[in-house]
């Protein structure tokens, strides 16, 4: 077998986005999409768990009573649109353009922060207006628990890039900070895929049985 | 070695972002169609439901490869080794739970 290219020399990396320009930036990415994968495995279970009780509704509200098209909706666009800001910066990092990435991040922040005020809501109006608490049914604890790791991802996501945001501020696009902009971006984007996944799995079917 | 060449990375200059709006579209179609599909209760149950997850496992797949760049890097085939097996396992408990129940009934 030839000789690894993660062992290639300065001089063809520089072909590369900078983001890979380095062994150590182009190793961290690799290992950031095996994060991924844990985390593709852990929603796997969540999702498991939900599908197993959502028909043990306990005599409480059911997916029918609860759910509500019209904010199921707003929290969906406002997401998937986030994932398109995010797409965008990365295309900004790409073009070394620090002023359109920072942009495109700071929009990214502002619909993630739209998205948990909207879920937040959500959450608020069943317990406080139809009394569907984590403790109401398994079907509901399942539902909390489920959507509720995904809003805790995106709650971290929020503080993450603002953080990265603080660091490109300062220091602009360096091979380090091009690696952690790049690898937010990649945590984002999984994040919308969990969301494709529970739109589907949880609310559409919710609608059809 | 295929695997080992360098994998040139394509460098995004000046230009309308068009992956990126093409994949926002496609992502906004397909969940639309997935809600008229769903809510209009067109279909039966079962085919239904069939139908909406293949949507959501084909809007999956644009953001893997349109925003996601899943096939760049210097060896990709590490990261897709990683993530098919996430996958792998995620349907496997997904799909065996839903069919241990199918059967239980």
């Amino acid at each position: 077998m030839a000789e690894s290219t993660l062992s290639l020399d300065a001089k063809n990396r520089k072909n590369l986005p900078l983001e890979y320009s380095t062994e150590e930036g182009d190793l961290r990415i690799v290992g950031f999409w095996m994060f991924l994968a844990a985390e593709l495995v852990l929603f796997g279970t969540l999702f498991g768990t939900y599908l197993v009780l959502k028909s043990h509704t306990g005599g409480g509200p059911t997916a029918q009573d609860l759910f509500k098209i019209g904010p199921v909706m707003a929290e969906t666009l406002v997401l998937l649109v986030s994932s398109f800001t995010c797409g965008l910066s990365t295309l900004e990092l790409r073009r070394h353009n620090k002023k359109g990435l920072i942009t495109w991040l700071a929009v990214t922040i502002i619909l993630g922060l739209v998205f948990v005020g909207l879920e937040a809501n959500e959450f608020y109006t069943y317990v406080t207006h139809e009394g569907a608490t984590l403790q109401t049914s398994a079907f509901l604890s399942g539902f909390f628990i489920l959507l509720g790791t995904h809003g805790c991802h995106v709650s971290l996501g929020i503080v993450w890039i603002a953080g990265i945001l603080i660091q490109l501020a300062r220091r602009g696009i360096t091979p380090v900070t091009a690696r952690k902009a790049f690898i937010v971006g990649l945590y984002w984007h999984f994040l919308d895929v969990v969301w494709i996944f529970i739109f589907t799995a949880v609310y559409l079917t919710g609608w059809v049985m | 070695m295929q695997e080992n060449e360098n994998q040139p990375v394509s460098r995004d200059h000046a230009g309308f972002p068009w992956k990126q709006v093409i994949g926002l579209l496609l992502s906004l179609v397909l969940t639309f169609l997935a809600l008229w599909i769903a809510v209009g209760h067109l279909l039966p149950v079962q085919p239904t439901i069939a139908i909406i997850v293949a949507l959501a496992i084909f809007q999956a797949f644009i953001q893997l490869f349109m925003f996601m760049h899943v096939t760049e890097g210097t060896e990709p085939v590490h990261q897709l080794i990683g993530i098919l097996f996430g996958i792998y396992v995620a349907f496997a408990v997904v799909g065996g739970t839903i069919w241990i129940l199918y059967y239980q009934m």
